[in-house]
């Protein structure tokens, strides 16, 4: 695990979503999946709005992605207003999600749209961790 | 069933300030009803519908009291900076229908110093997933800016030029809060704010808002003012879909369509748009998918002048989002006014389209995560 490098909000955790929440806890990014018409669903929920099935399992995701976009945001809200910059993105999981999330432990300026990525999880509190997302090495670019 | 020809905008009125630090939300709804009832020649006694988006209070129940209305249909759908084009389609079933024949719509929003709080609660459903890395308006919409760069080859100097025409315009409006022209150069050598997007492509942020009145036909026949014929409205919410979002396409392309199809007109016949412009990006996608240009050709198509008065497409004649107003965070009503003025040929003499008799008023709610789209057809009253 790295160590956080931007804030880490506590996320509202409820019922429904904590396998999520405690797979990241633990390490593992953790998928919900429609056993009814092996749709990957998100973000994380107990619906599958793709064919109204409520039977959803949890199942682990391969943590490995490619950059669909991303920007440096200079002006940031919240518990990220005192940063200078950081990098919001976007982040197609392999399994299929397009996922909101944060680039770390890269130089924002040598971010390409397409490029690998993997997954590190940030601790939020004591139920959650962060997913974030990092650069594969650069021989997988 | 259609609306079309079915109910007809009879006031409009846009609040003229645009800081209102000492005014009430509920007062500046108050003034903004009281202006487009006069701009319509009717009391507010006739008013037998409301429609708002129920943020102020307990839904929409808290400013029909304040207001002393008593309808006999209230609406409080709130999808964003286009829940103000919702509540005109929905006004006008609702007249089509025979539930009211006097709607009133009223915007009241005060923002200015305030520092902007979270959007949703916590436990909104996407919430836990995407507000927690930090998510912003300008993020949001930097990265379909991004995207479509990638995709289209769409650069910084083009997403300038939507900017650009919009100061053109809102040089001829006193009540804008930007009337200074800028030039491309200007707008990428502003501040960034999240790349690619710079300071000077986000839009304003104003308090105020304004108010509308639609009415029944045999209704708008009694009144003196030129009113204008609402001839088609569609929506669509665009979200992930249950798979991947794409960030470089708006829902118009689904309800513009569907609003012109109604209207039966095409986009030819359209002589001006009001275009919802919360971003120089919001703007080139917009256009993209109604039609004007291909997809993809939005930068091009902006550049090379479309946007003016003698342009393919004249939008924002009032200096729209980016230099004149959007209210609270929502520039959807402001767009109906500006395309009322044109239809009525009471825009500036500099701005005004000639002979204007087809428009669209365009609003996009929410972000490029989800987003509720809704288009307006609007007609001259002899259209």
């Amino acid at each position: 695990m790295t160590a956080p490098q931007l804030p880490t909000p506590v996320p509202y955790v409820s019922g429904e979503t904590e396998p999520f929440w405690s797979g990241a806890k633990a390490g593992r990014l953790i998928l919900p999946h429609c056993t009814v018409c092996d749709h990957t669903i998100w973000y994380p929920k107990a619906f599958c709005g793709e064919c109204g099935s409520l039977d959803v399992e949890w199942r682990q995701a391969s943590g490995e992605g490619t950059l669909y976009s991303y920007t440096q945001v200079h002006r940031g809200e919240g518990p990220y207003r005192d940063l200078s910059s950081f990098v919001l993105a976007l982040v197609d999981l392999d399994e299929g999600a397009r996922i909101l999330t944060n680039i770390v432990d890269a130089d924002p300026a040598q971010l390409i749209v397409g490029q690998r990525l993997r997954v590190v999880f940030d601790d939020a509190g004591d139920a959650a961790a962060l997913v974030r997302f990092t650069p594969l090495s650069q021989q997988s670019l | 069933m259609t609306i079309r020809g079915k109910a007809h905008i009879a006031g409009a009125f846009e609040h003229p300030l645009r800081d209102l630090p000492d005014h009430s939300v509920q007062q500046i709804h108050a003034e903004c009803a009281v202006g487009a009832l006069a701009d319509a020649g009717l009391s507010i006694r006739d008013v037998d519908g409301y429609f708002s988006t129920g943020q102020l209070g307990f839904g929409g129940v808290s400013m029909t009291e304040y207001l002393g209305l008593r309808p006999s249909y209230v609406d409080a759908t709130f999808t964003g900076g286009s829940s103000y084009l919702a509540h005109v389609g929905h006004a006008a079933a609702a007249i089509a229908a025979g539930k009211c024949k006097v709607a009133l719509i009223t915007q009241g929003a005060k923002v200015r110093g305030v520092l902007r709080g979270p959007k949703h609660s916590g436990d909104t459903p996407e919430f836990p997933f995407e507000t927690v890395y930090g998510e912003t308006n300008a993020g949001i919409y930097a990265l379909a800016a991004r995207r479509h760069m990638h995709e289209y080859g769409t650069t910084a100097e083009q997403l300038a030029a939507v900017k650009v025409a919009a100061s053109h315009y809102a040089r001829h409006n006193p009540a804008a809060l930007l009337r200074k022209l800028v030039t491309v150069e200007d707008v990428v050598n502003s501040p960034m704010i999240a790349n690619p997007l710079h300071r000077l492509d986000c839009c304003v942020v104003t308090d105020g808002g304004g108010a509308l009145v639609v009415v029944a036909p045999e209704i708008a026949r009694q009144l003196k003012r030129p009113s204008v014929r609402i001839l088609g409205h569609a929506e669509h919410i665009k979200h992930s879909g249950n798979g991947p979002n794409d960030f470089t396409s708006t829902g118009a392309a689904v309800s513009a369509p569907r609003a012109l199809a109604e209207a039966g007109v095409g986009l030819g016949d359209v002589d001006y748009a009001s275009i919802y412009d919360s971003f120089t990006i919001t703007v080139i996608m917009t256009l993209e998918d109604f039609g004007f240009c291909k997809k993809g050709q939005g930068g091009a198509f902006v550049a090379d002048g479309a946007l003016a008065r003698d342009g393919v497409i004249p939008i924002n004649t009032d200096g729209g989002g980016l230099c004149s107003n959007h209210p609270g965070y929502q520039g959807g009503l402001v767009k109906i006014v500006e395309a009322v003025r044109q239809l009525r040929g009471e825009a500036h003499p500099e701005t005004q389209v000639r002979d204007c008799a087809i428009a669209v008023a365009h609003g996009t709610g929410g972000g490029m995560s989800r987003q509720a789209s809704v288009t307006l057809v609007l007609g001259r009253g002899d259209a």
